[in-house]
Order: C-alpha cells, then sequence, then structure tokens
C-alpha cells in the first residue's frame, strides 16, 4: 500500500487560494445584499442616557438602525459555554447590543443597516449617543482591591470565579530546603487572524430558514449557541464557515454580532453583511492570556523539586466570554507542574471582571500560560541554587518508563520520551559548545543568552464525560463520514472546521493510504452544519487527534464492507481475503480480485449484495478520544542582547517537538513555524496596552507590534514520535506547541544574557526600552 | 457623494470600466464592482499588505489607493498572474514550498514579492525577509515563505535559460 502517512504532500487547499479563488466570508455576495455597521462604545465604562438614530436614518440608503431596546425579546445575550462548577462562578453574558450600560470601549451599542459599506459607515457618526462616563477598572488586581469600581453591580470584587485545585501543606514550603518564588505576568496578547471577523447572513421568510456564512473555528457549536440566541429551531439554522483566513481562538467564541446580523436579515427580509474591520477587532475580538501568576516552587538542595503552589489572578474583561472561564482555570491549572515529577502542587484561580474586552482562547488557551510559570521559576531554581538550567530539568523531566503519568493535577500524561527530545536538541543546538562561546562573549563584555524550555501540553480533550465533570458545555468527541461514491471517488466529511491547518491534505493522505487510491480521490467537506451532521470544530490541537482518528475509523468501517461484498462476489469467505493497494483479492489466488472502485460501483447499484447488507459504501464513526493527549518538546533560543539598546537579536532557535505520529512533516513543520513565531512575538513585542480609563492603545497594527519576517532566524524546526495510545493515529496535534514552548524558551534566553546585571525577570514583552531600563539601573527595580 | 465618476482601466489585460464614487477605494473597486475577491482586506492602516495589487508595475496597496487613482492605468491582481493550468513561478512557488496556511494574506504577499523578484532576481534569505516588510503573515513564521520566494527565483531562472537557449539555437522564432 502506498505509503502517505509520514510524508511531505503539497496542500489540496492551495490551488484556489493562490490563484485568488478562495471563498472567505468577504467574497461572498447575495443579490439585494445589505451592508452593516456598528456602533460601539467610545468609553470602558458607561451609562446610555440617549440615542437618538432619527439623523442616520434619514441619510438616503440607510435601511434600518437597531439598539438595544429594539432587540428585546428577539435577540437573547449570547451566554458563556464553559459553566466551571465548584468556583462560585457568576457568568455575565454579552448582550446582543447594550442596554443600560457599556462595560467597555468597543461594545456594540447599536447597528446601521444600508445599501452599502460605505453608506453604513457614514450613517454611524449620525447616530447620536448621550453618555455618563463612569470610573473603570482594567486591571485584575485593582479590579478586586476595595473600593473598586464594579463592572457588574452584582459581582461583589468583580469576583467572577475563584477555583482551586490540589492541596499542599504549608509544611512542605516551611521545611523545605529551597523555595524559589516569583510573581510573573503573563501579559495580554490580541490573536489577530488577518482576515478578521464577519458574518452574511440570509433568511427565507417562507420557511424560515436562516443562513449565516461567519468566521467560525466550530459552525456547529455557533448553531447550537445563536439557536438559542435567535430563538430559531437548529433544524432552520445553517452556519457555513466558507474559507477563514485563521483563528488562533479568536473565532471559537461566539459573538453578539454575528447573531445581530442574522436578526436583522430575519427582520429586513433581505440578506446582510457584516465585516469588521481592523480597528473594530482590535476592540470586539477576544483578546487572551492577561493572568499575573505568582509561583512558589519548593525542592532539595540537590535539584529535586517537591512541591509547587500557583496563584493565578487572571483578567477576563468585561463579560464572560464563550471558553473564558476554562482558559487560566482548567486548561492552565491542570499543567501546572509542567514536564517534571513534582508530587504534590496546588493552583488558585482569581478570574475577574474588568472594564476590557472579554479574554477567550488564543493558540494553546493557558498552556502557554501553565508552561510559562514552571519554566520560569524551574530556571529560577536552578539559578538560585547555581545549578545548569539544562542539568537541572534532566534531574526533574518524568523518565520514559513512568509512562503513563499521573500528575499531582490528577491527570494521566499518555506517553513520552522527554529526556530523548531534550537530548536531541541539545545536540541540535550543540549546547556545551554554546556555553563555551557565552564565556567568551561575557569576557568581552558581550550578552549572549541561551534559554531552555522542555514544556508538555494538554490537548484534544476528551472522553466528553469529563468535559461535563468540567462544566465544558459540549461534547468533545468528533464525527466523520467517509462516502464512496459509484465511482470510487470518496467525499470525507468532519465535524473538525479546519481554517489553514491543511486537514483537506492530511485526512487525505490518511484516507487514501487506507483505501490505497490516490489522493486526487478524496475531498474533504467541512465548515457547513447542513453537510456535516455535528461535530465540534477546529481547535485545542484537536484536529487530527480526534477528528483524524475519527476518519480513520471511518476508513475502517468502509473496508470493512467492502471487503464483505468484495468475497460474496468472488465467492470466497471474508477471511480468504486481502485487501492491498486498493486490491481485494482471494489469498494466494491474486488474478481473482476486484478494484476498490469495482466494490464501489457493486455497493452503490446494489444489482447483487450479499444478505442483510445494505447499499451503499459508507462508513462513519463518533470517535469519543479516552484521554487528552500531550505534545511535548524541548526549545532552547539562543539570543545576544545589545549592551547599548536593550535591543534583543534572536541568533538560533530550536524547536524540537514530539507531536505523536506526524502525518505531514512539512505542514507539521508549518505549524511549528507559525506557533513559534506567535510564541516569540508574545515574548519579545506583541501587548495590548489599556489607558488607565480603559481606552485600547494598541488598537491597530501601527501600535500593536505583529511579527515581521525580518525579526526571526530560520527556525530549527525537528520532531521526535512518541506516538499516543489514546487514538488510532498515534497523533498528539502540533497546532499549539510553539505558542506554548516559545516563550519561556526566549526570556530564559534573554534572562540568561542579563545575568551579569543581576536582573531575574521581566515581564513580557522585552522590549528595548524595558530591558535597557533594566540593564540602568541593574535589575534594581526588575 | 452623488457626483460619479466614469473611470476606464485594465484589470489583468482586461479594459474595465465604472462609474464610481470618488472617494472608492481601488481594493472595493477590484473587490465589489469587478467581482475580483482575490485582493483581500486585512486593517486600515496599509500594515498587512493582503490588498497589494499591481498598478503600472508598482506594487501598491489598493486599501489606500482611491480607484479614480487607477484610471487610465493597468492592474494586475492575484487572479492575472496565472491558473492552474499556468501558474506563475511565484504561486508555483508558494505550492511546493508550503508558503501558505489560511492563504488569506498570500494574494498579497505573492504580489508583493513579484516586485522583489522584478528588482533583485536571485534575493538572498536577509533580502527577501526585509522586503517581506510591507505585509504581516500570521500563520506560516514567514519561513516558508521565503523558501516559496526562493523556489520561485530558481524557477524564472531556469524560464530565462531556457528561453535563452531556444533563442540562440533559432527554435520557437
Amino acid at each position: 500500500m502506498a505509503k502517505l502517512i509520514g510524508t511531505p504532500q503539497k496542500r489540496k487547499e492551495d490551488p484556489k487560494l493562490i490563484t485568488g479563488n478562495g471563498n472567505f466570508t468577504d467574497d461572498i455576495k447575495l443579490p439585494g445584499m445589505l451592508h452593516g455597521a456598528f456602533v460601539r462604545s467610545p468609553h470602558a465604562h458607561a451609562k446610555i442616557i440617549r440615542i437618538d438614530v432619527s439623523k442616520a436614518l434619514a441619510l438616503p440608503g440607510v435601511v434600518a438602525v437597531y439598539t438595544g431596546n429594539d432587540l428585546v425579546g428577539k435577540v437573547k445575550s449570547v451566554p458563556t459555554m464553559w459553566l466551571l462548577p465548584g468556583a462560585d462562578l457568576k457568568p455575565k453574558d454579552r448582550s446582543a447590543l447594550a442596554q443600560g450600560k457599556t462595560r467597555y470601549a468597543g461594545e456594540c451599542v447599536a447597528l446601521v443597516v444600508a445599501e452599502n459599506r460605505y453608506i453604513a459607515r457614514d450613517a454611524l457618526d449620525l447616530v447620536e449617543v448621550d453618555y455618563e462616563d463612569l470610573p473603570a477598572v482594567v486591571h485584575q488586581e485593582a479590579a478586586l482591591l476595595d473600593g473598586a469600581p464594579l463592572v457588574h453591580d452584582d459581582v461583589a470584587a468583580n469576583l467572577a470565579l475563584l477555583w482551586k485545585a490540589g492541596e499542599v501543606p504549608e509544611e512542605e514550603f516551611q521545611n523545605a530546603e529551597v523555595v524559589v518564588k516569583q510573581r510573573l505576568y503573563n501579559q495580554r496578547v490580541i490573536p489577530n487572524p488577518i482576515e478578521t471577523r464577519g458574518a452574511v447572513a440570509q433568511y427565507n421568510p417562507g420557511s424560515g430558514e436562516l443562513t449565516i456564512w461567519c468566521t467560525s473555528q466550530n459552525p456547529h457549536i455557533h448553531r447550537m449557541v445563536y439557536a438559542g440566541v435567535l430563538d430559531i429551531p437548529e433544524s432552520r439554522l445553517q452556519i457555513v464557515a466558507p474559507d477563514v483566513g485563521g483563528g488562533f481562538g479568536s473565532k471559537i467564541a461566539t459573538y453578539n454580532e454575528e447573531a445581530v446580523i442574522g436578526h436583522a436579515a430575519r427582520d429586513l427580509k433581505r440578506p446582510v453583511k457584516w465585516i469588521e474591520d481592523r480597528k473594530e477587532h482590535f476592540m470586539a475580538t477576544t483578546h487572551a492570556r492577561d493572568e499575573v501568576i505568582e509561583v512558589e516552587l519548593a525542592g532539595k538542595r540537590d535539584g529535586t523539586f517537591t512541591a509547587i503552589r500557583v496563584k493565578n489572578t487572571a483578567n477576563l474583561g468585561a463579560y464572560l466570554s464563550t471558553f473564558g472561564a476554562g482558559c487560566p482555570t482548567i486548561d492552565f491549572g491542570l499543567m501546572v507542574t509542567g514536564a517534571y515529577t513534582i508530587p504534590k502542587a496546588s493552583v488558585v484561580t482569581y478570574g475577574v471582571y474588568t472594564n476590557t474586552t472579554p479574554t477567550d482562547a488564543y493558540r494553546g488557551a493557558g498552556k502557554p500560560e501553565a508552561a510559562f510559570q514552571i519554566e520560569r521559576i524551574v530556571d529560577l531554581f536552578a539559578q538560585e541554587i547555581g545549578m545548569d538550567p539544562v542539568e537541572i530539568r534532566q534531574k526533574n523531566l518524568i523518565p520514559a518508563e513512568a509512562f503513563p503519568y499521573g500528575t499531582a493535577m490528577g491527570v494521566s500524561y499518555d506517553s513520552g520520551n522527554y529526556h530523548y527530545t531534550l537530548d536531541r536538541a541539545l545536540d541540535i543546538a550543540d549546547y556545551a559548545s554554546l556555553r563555551a562561546e557565552q564565556k567568551r562573549l561575557r569576557e568581552q563584555g558581550k550578552l549572549l543568552g541561551i534559554g531552555v524550555s522542555t514544556y508538555v501540553e494538554l490537548c484534544g480533550f476528551g472522553p466528553s464525560k469529563v468535559a461535563g465533570a468540567i462544566g465544558f458545555q459540549g461534547g468533545v468527541w468528533e464525527n466523520s463520514t467517509v462516502r464512496v461514491h459509484p465511482t470510487g471517488k470518496v467525499a470525507v466529511f468532519t465535524g473538525t472546521s479546519p481554517h489553514g491547518q491543511g486537514t483537506a491534505t492530511t485526512f487525505a493522505q490518511v484516507v487514501a493510504e487506507k483505501l490505497g487510491i490516490p489522493i486526487d480521490d478524496i475531498e474533504l467537506i467541512s465548515g457547513d452544519t447542513r453537510s456535516v451532521s455535528m461535530g465540534w470544530g477546529t481547535y485545542g490541537s484537536r484536529n487530527t487527534a480526534v477528528g483524524g482518528a475519527a476518519v480513520a475509523i471511518a476508513t475502517d468501517r468502509v473496508i470493512e464492507k467492502a471487503k464483505t461484498i468484495a468475497a460474496h462476489e468472488l465467492e470466497v469467505s471474508v477471511e480468504d481475503l486481502e485487501f492491498s493497494n486498493g486490491i481485494f483479492s482471494v489469498k494466494g489466488v491474486p488474478t481473482q480480485s476486484r478494484s476498490f472502485q469495482e466494490i464501489a460501483k457493486s455497493a452503490n447499484f446494489a444489482w447483487n449484495l450479499p444478505d442483510g447488507v445494505e447499499p451503499s459504501l459508507e462508513g462513519q464513526s463518533f470517535f469519543d478520544p479516552p484521554n487528552f493527549v500531550y505534545p511535548f518538546g524541548a526549545h532552547i533560543c539562543v539570543v545576544e542582547v545589545n549592551v547599548q539598546t536593550g535591543e534583543v537579536e534572536l541568533k538560533r532557535y530550536i524547536a524540537v517537538d514530539d507531536v505523536g505520529r506526524v502525518i505531514n512533516p512539512l505542514l507539521a513543520e508549518g505549524q511549528v513555524h507559525g506557533g513559534v513565531a506567535q510564541g516569540i512575538g508574545q515574548a519579545l513585542w506583541e501587548g495590548a496596552v489599556y489607558s488607565d480609563n480603559g481606552q485600547l492603545l494598541s488598537g491597530t497594527f501601527m501600535d500593536y507590534t505583529m511579527p515581521k519576517a525580518r525579526f526571526f532566524p530560520t527556525i530549527e524546526s525537528h520532531f521526535t514520535e512518541t506516538p499516543s495510545p489514546v487514538n488510532p493515529l498515534g497523533a498528539k496535534g502540533v497546532g499549539e506547541t510553539g505558542t506554548t514552548g516559545a516563550p519561556p524558551a526566549v526570556v530564559n534566553a534573554v534572562m540568561d544574557a542579563l545575568r551579569p546585571f543581576g536582573i531575574k525577570d521581566l515581564d513580557m514583552p522585552l522590549t528595548p526600552e524595558k530591558v535597557w531600563r533594566a540593564m540602568q539601573t541593574r535589575g534594581e527595580n526588575a | 457623494m452623488t457626483c460619479k465618476k466614469n473611470i476606464s482601466l485594465s484589470v489583468n489585460g482586461v479594459t474595465r470600466q465604472a462609474e464610481i464614487e470618488p472617494r472608492l477605494l481601488l481594493a472595493h473597486l477590484l473587490r465589489d464592482e469587478l467581482n475580483l475577491t482575490g485582493t483581500h482586506i486585512g486593517c486600515d492602516t496599509s500594515q498587512c499588505g493582503a490588498c497589494t495589487v499591481m498598478v503600472d508595475g508598482d506594487v501598491v496597496k489598493s486599501c489606500t489607493v482611491l480607484a479614480v487613482q487607477a484610471d487610465g492605468k493597468e492592474v494586475t491582481t492575484v487572479e492575472g498572474l496565472g491558473d492552474m493550468e499556468q501558474l506563475h513561478p511565484i504561486q508555483q512557488g508558494f505550492w511546493e514550498k508550503h508558503g501558505l496556511q489560511c492563504g488569506f494574506c498570500t494574494p498579497g504577499v505573492m504580489i508583493s514579492m513579484i516586485g522583489l523578484l522584478k528588482e533583485n532576481p536571485n534575493p538572498t534569505e536577509e533580502e527577501i525577509r526585509d522586503a517581506l516588510e510591507g505585509v504581516i503573515c500570521r500563520c506560516t513564521g514567514y519561513q516558508f515563505i521565503v523558501s516559496a520566494v526562493q523556489h520561485a527565483a530558481q524557477l524564472i531562472a531556469e524560464g530565462n535559460a531556457v528561453k535563452e537557449t531556444t533563442m540562440s539555437t533559432g527554435e520557437g522564432r
């Protein structure tokens, strides 16, 4: 059988994209289509005193203007979908359009609908809104203080949730030989896919069917939520994610704008389009991270870790976003012990409302923050006892023979060989030579730094009963149908919703290898709730590990049925048949055979099927994974800090990742590059900045530093392969490795470079100014 | 607002006429009026470069140019580069070397890199990275974009070599 799994293949997605024939949401044009634009609050916290839409309505070409009051009883608030248990959760949902109050700058106050997008924009300026400005609170620690402004009047101290897990007796720290403590700030970042959000909605007044094309990573979740918000049966609501221009977590959440556009189309009985502009995107689409993490690591002088306790004060923004409650709690908390044998651990998370854009998932969602705190504190521990950061890791990494490994946080790491991955990275980097070079350069006054991170992350959530136990409002299984047409060409349906991952190619590789047919005979169908019966989407590195597993199982079921039919035609028993390279043949008599295509025709024509076998050739699987998967890796970053300017120059970046079985090494490497670029972006350049009164100062690409090509050296990406026992592909997930592994590797490298200055820690992003100032004060303020 | 302008321009070699508002952006003319939706819009401040097209051979960001400024000019968009029967070397490069993931920035990035290759047919990695300054890709980390451009440069060089060979042997006249 042609070997396809594990080989680099050009993408099936690319021909349309490189010739300008993609179909993104903004490319959709329907007869009679109107255009929407949202009036947004310029204030972070304000009472709405009066809204006058008369001037806007009078503008020729304006068709309608909606305010919050117009939507009462028609469009409900958009609910959060992670109802974390045992955390005294106080969910506050985004209303469709603000009513009475606005709670962050950028919150939707009104919708203008007009004949074209220019008129809609003109009309925004004609909607008069009188506000009474209220004191705003932006930072989570300030929001918890007595007397802080309340974002929601009925949420005391702005505390949305208080979550605790694990226990460590106080003596573990009191009696420890070494305790290292650090306060870390994992700053707020903005996902910023290059395609902003958008929606096109069309309503059929006769059938009552509503279709919304929108930028979604999980159209079935959008359908389930918007069906409730718009009070429309799920069966009459179709959500289509056409080509989606990146998501990185920001297109998981369900938002109010898409629902309001759906309502406008229903109300006006004309299609309506809304496309976010970039400035809106900065304010209206979810932000992420923004966690103050205080970590204490206890251990012995010989470098053995004994206990960790962590406090996370997380900024959730003004409302509880779709999966906002889960990121700083479950996603973060379960991973605080990282890749190490730490027998005792505890976590407490304060989730806090502030007058800022709601936070939710961003590539990694909680796991990068967990990796960051453990990898930073491990380095500080090593520094405290005078041990090399590699040696302390080698001493504490979970040994290969300990898998599956139950952690102090109660999860079971599926498989791994952490020492091997670290060894590979050390070899590639030539670590010993790097240290020698560092010593030599330090003598010349040059600041070379070497940073290591040995991360592990939790991906591919499952099984669904665990989702239920942690309050995730949905399942985490995945669905695939493999449908064989009469000609033997194959349609693969998946409930995941790829948006750049190359899934049409990787899934085709799996199916083509199993069926022994050309990749070109296989098409992937995804992203449409009418085509795919159900599914949970693409996020959390679940696409291949869960969605791909469902595809593999469904394909096996096709083969099983086809074999029964082939055996019947060849008048032998199924046991006497073998299937190879797309041919069913009688064992030992290769001339007696049927091709896969012949059986496809037989199955679909159904002229001569065995008794009890139904017509057609389809396999379906609903795969609920028995456990999470745990990708891991070792990243090494080499930097040089400019003594004069504080600039950080990236000299080398080595990523050795173990994502289980790799389906397509070319695409896997692409995922690593992109993830590492975003991870380095957070470490060195990116960060959302609010003024004290809640204005987003970093609100355009002119103010928010998006990583550019010239910022990076060639990333040296390598894989080790430890298959996961959790799914039939052995895959673990590759999408989030870079954002998890890179920030601590980079920050550890810069801190290593700055050691002659006695600087222990600086908050990300490590801008030249911050580094320069720290060098001037020799770390006194750091 | 109501005073409309007639313009005539060549888009991908075809003469197109349009009656437009003077404030209409070239990006919107291409996408909304001429249905050439391969050119994308990713920001409002001409940073991301997803909207990059060629006007009279110059690389420009079409979200920052008025359509009336393109009156009488020759515009090339991604749709004019090549089709699946005959891909432009830059398209070939992006496909072969996995230079795209979500593909949203790709049309602008490809056009922008054609601009580079016209000026510098054999750029180093550093020169390519510098030339990518005008575009933002959030997916790829740029590394395979660099590989794609290098591959395209090689294909163009080989293509030129073939042309020169056929010329010198007198074939294909």
